[in-house]
């Protein structure tokens, strides 16, 4: 066996889980270790139960030993954000007013890969209440990118790359409201997918902002994100939002078939603030789809400039109204010093909530207020049909968009964090996806001259999954990105 | 924006009173100054021409969803009072709200 077992990908392990070379037990092993001599310099972790892991790793080898295995996927470890219902694990969403929560049930996508033998491999790292760009907003401490530890892995999921990234773990879920999966993927040089709005289930996660929240997969390869991807993707039940689309659009064999594909440009992507470096890794790519006989076009999204806004206003407007339930009442933390019934929850919001969750709670009070409504809130909302209507006129005359995935590469530690707007500016290119409901992937597509990934976004039509990382399977195959890992 | 029709940080104790959130004077000083540009950016909004646009309030819209009426297993107190972070006898302890 060699010693990098914690790099290879869940397609190899399956095969040597299969064959016997490998078991599960030593896989999770292998995992446990790498994450305990790296995770003092990163901090992908919140929390993690090493028995309960490796009970589930038996359980596994059990099964593939009688042959009775539940799925490619079966013995593999995925990390899951802090965000996501795992029974009898705690659960805290990177707050301090979620400390000493423990689930009681199980999200619906746990449920889907404990059907499908996963083992659920810790619970990782993020942005409180996945607000953020960078990961430093994590009551629990800051997350460190492994390709340079004195910089953001990115975020919110910024635990979820960078644990992926280092092989602290194969795969991991992440959520994305605004870019929180595609720019930590970015920033980590892993591959990201953004579900299309209501392609996975949301039930038994943490809502920051429901109409744009969506649980995707994380990993090291398109192949392993789309293995992922068609375990917990699927209609529910037991969430309203979750599409009643038939599962058959998201087949992972599609993944491989290349197909001629007309591939929109959108000029407002490329103006100005990219960094150069990633501009001249974007327009390579954009170089070898054109060589491997795709068709590109330019296309004008005419409304990119108001995106930022429309999204901020609408986020925040939607997380005021979900983060009330936090009061100190029947769960989390309760302050202490209250003197009576209101100021308990005065005091337990204000000592159990961070700035930047502040920040956006009181954004979203104003922007809902009476005399504020319509002239923010019900504007953003007629301006997102605009954006909407932007990508569906898009998409008359193209099969999938690439764009760049963030303006720069990742940043330091502190180098935006005093300045909210210059943070919000970072995912430029990802919050439209989340706004008209698309699906888009993140993959790394080059290295900058300081060593640091870039990514490449590919843009999809609404359940059309299948095309985007069909797309980004290409490119992967005829790069060696994917092999790549950082020096930690 | 204290130089145009606005002065959004005269609210931030009233917007902090309506989320029921406390805020120390240093918070209240900080948050007041972002918020203040935040909003200074959002309006760029109010140049869009929305005449006559439906607004968005989801992606993708879905309508009348409803699942089989079925009987499930609900949680037993133990389990639903399991985070409460003061409880005895089977209930939720608050403070006193009635006089």
């Amino acid at each position: 066996m060699d010693s990098e077992i914690f790099y290879k990908s869940a397609s190899a392990l399956d095969n040597l889980l299969d064959s016997g070379k490998l078991t599960s037990v030593e896989l999770t092993k292998a995992v446990i270790e790498r994450t305990r001599s790296i995770e003092g310099k990163l901090h992908a972790f919140i929390s993690f139960d090493e028995e309960k892991t490796l009970d589930e790793a038996v359980q596994s080898d059990m099964r593939r030993k009688a042959g009775k295995k539940l799925s490619n996927l079966d013995g593999i470890p995925v990390g899951i954000k802090d965000l996501i219902s795992e029974r009898g694990q705690p659960l805290t969403c990177g707050s301090k007013i979620l400390g000493g929560y423990v689930s009681p049930y199980d999200a619906t996508v746990i449920e889907r890969m404990r059907n499908a033998g996963c083992v659920l491999w810790g619970r990782l790292n993020m942005d409180e209440f996945a607000m953020g760009s960078s990961n430093e907003n994590s009551y629990y401490g800051k997350v460190a990118n492994p390709w340079d530890i004195s910089r953001v892995p990115g975020g919110s999921s910024g635990g979820s790359a960078a644990a992926v990234a280092s092989g602290e773990t194969t795969l991991a879920l992440g959520s994305d409201t605004g870019g929180s999966i595609r720019q930590p993927a970015a920033f980590c040089g892993i591959v990201g997918l953004k579900p299309t709005y209501g392609a996975v289930s949301r039930y038994g996660i943490v809502a920051f902002a429901s109409s744009l929240d969506q649980i995707g997969p994380m990993g090291r390869s398109i192949e392993d994100v789309a293995t992922l991807f068609h375990v917990i993707s699927g209609h529910d039940d037991k969430d309203s939002s979750s599409y009643p689309v038939d599962k058959t659009n998201h087949n992972i064999k599609s993944v491989k078939d290349k197909r001629i594909k007309t591939i929109g440009i959108p000029s407002e992507y490329f103006g100005e603030g990219l960094d150069p470096e990633i501009r001249q890794a974007i327009e390579d790519a954009i170089d070898f789809y054109k060589n491997a006989g795709h068709r590109v076009k330019e296309v004008s999204l005419t409304m990119t400039e108001y995106t930022m806004a429309v999204y901020y206003v609408i986020a925040t407007a939607e997380a005021s109204s979900n983060l009330a339930r936090f009061d100190g009442i029947r769960y989390g933390y309760r302050s202490e010093n209250a003197k009576d019934a209101v100021d308990l929850y005065y005091k337990t919001r204000g000592e159990g909530f961070g700035s930047e969750v502040k920040r956006r709670i009181l954004l979203g009070t104003y922007v809902l207020s009476n005399e504020n409504f319509e002239s923010y809130y019900l504007r953003a909302q007629k301006v997102r049909t605009l954006i909407r209507n932007d990508f569906m006129e898009a998409f008359r005359n193209v099969d999938l968009l690439i764009t760049p995935v963030t303006p720069s590469p990742a940043f330091k530690i502190g180098e935006k964090s005093a300045d909210p707007l210059q943070m919000y500016l970072n995912d430029i290119y990802t919050i439209s996806i989340n706004l008209a409901g698309l699906c888009a992937l993140s993959l790394p597509c080059g290295l900058s001259s300081n060593g640091l990934p870039i990514g490449l976004q590919i843009i999809g039509k609404p359940f059309h999954e299948h095309e985007i990382l069909s797309l980004g399977y290409e490119f992967e195959q005829a790069h060696d990105f994917k092999n790549m890992h950082p020096a930690i | 924006m204290k130089d145009g029709n606005f002065d959004h940080s005269v609210h931030i104790e009233n917007i902090a009173a309506l989320a029921r959130i406390y805020l120390t004077d240093q918070e209240r000083q900080d948050l007041a100054k972002s918020l203040d540009e935040i909003l200074e950016y959002f309006d760029k909004l109010k140049t869009v021409n929305v005449e006559g646009v439906e607004p968005s309030a989801h992606a993708y819209p879905l309508y009348d969803i409803l699942r089989d009426d079925e009987i499930g297993t609900p949680f037993d107190t133990k389990t639903a009072l399991q985070n409460a972070p003061r409880q005895r006898n089977n209930q939720v302890i608050v403070p006193k709200v009635v006089e």
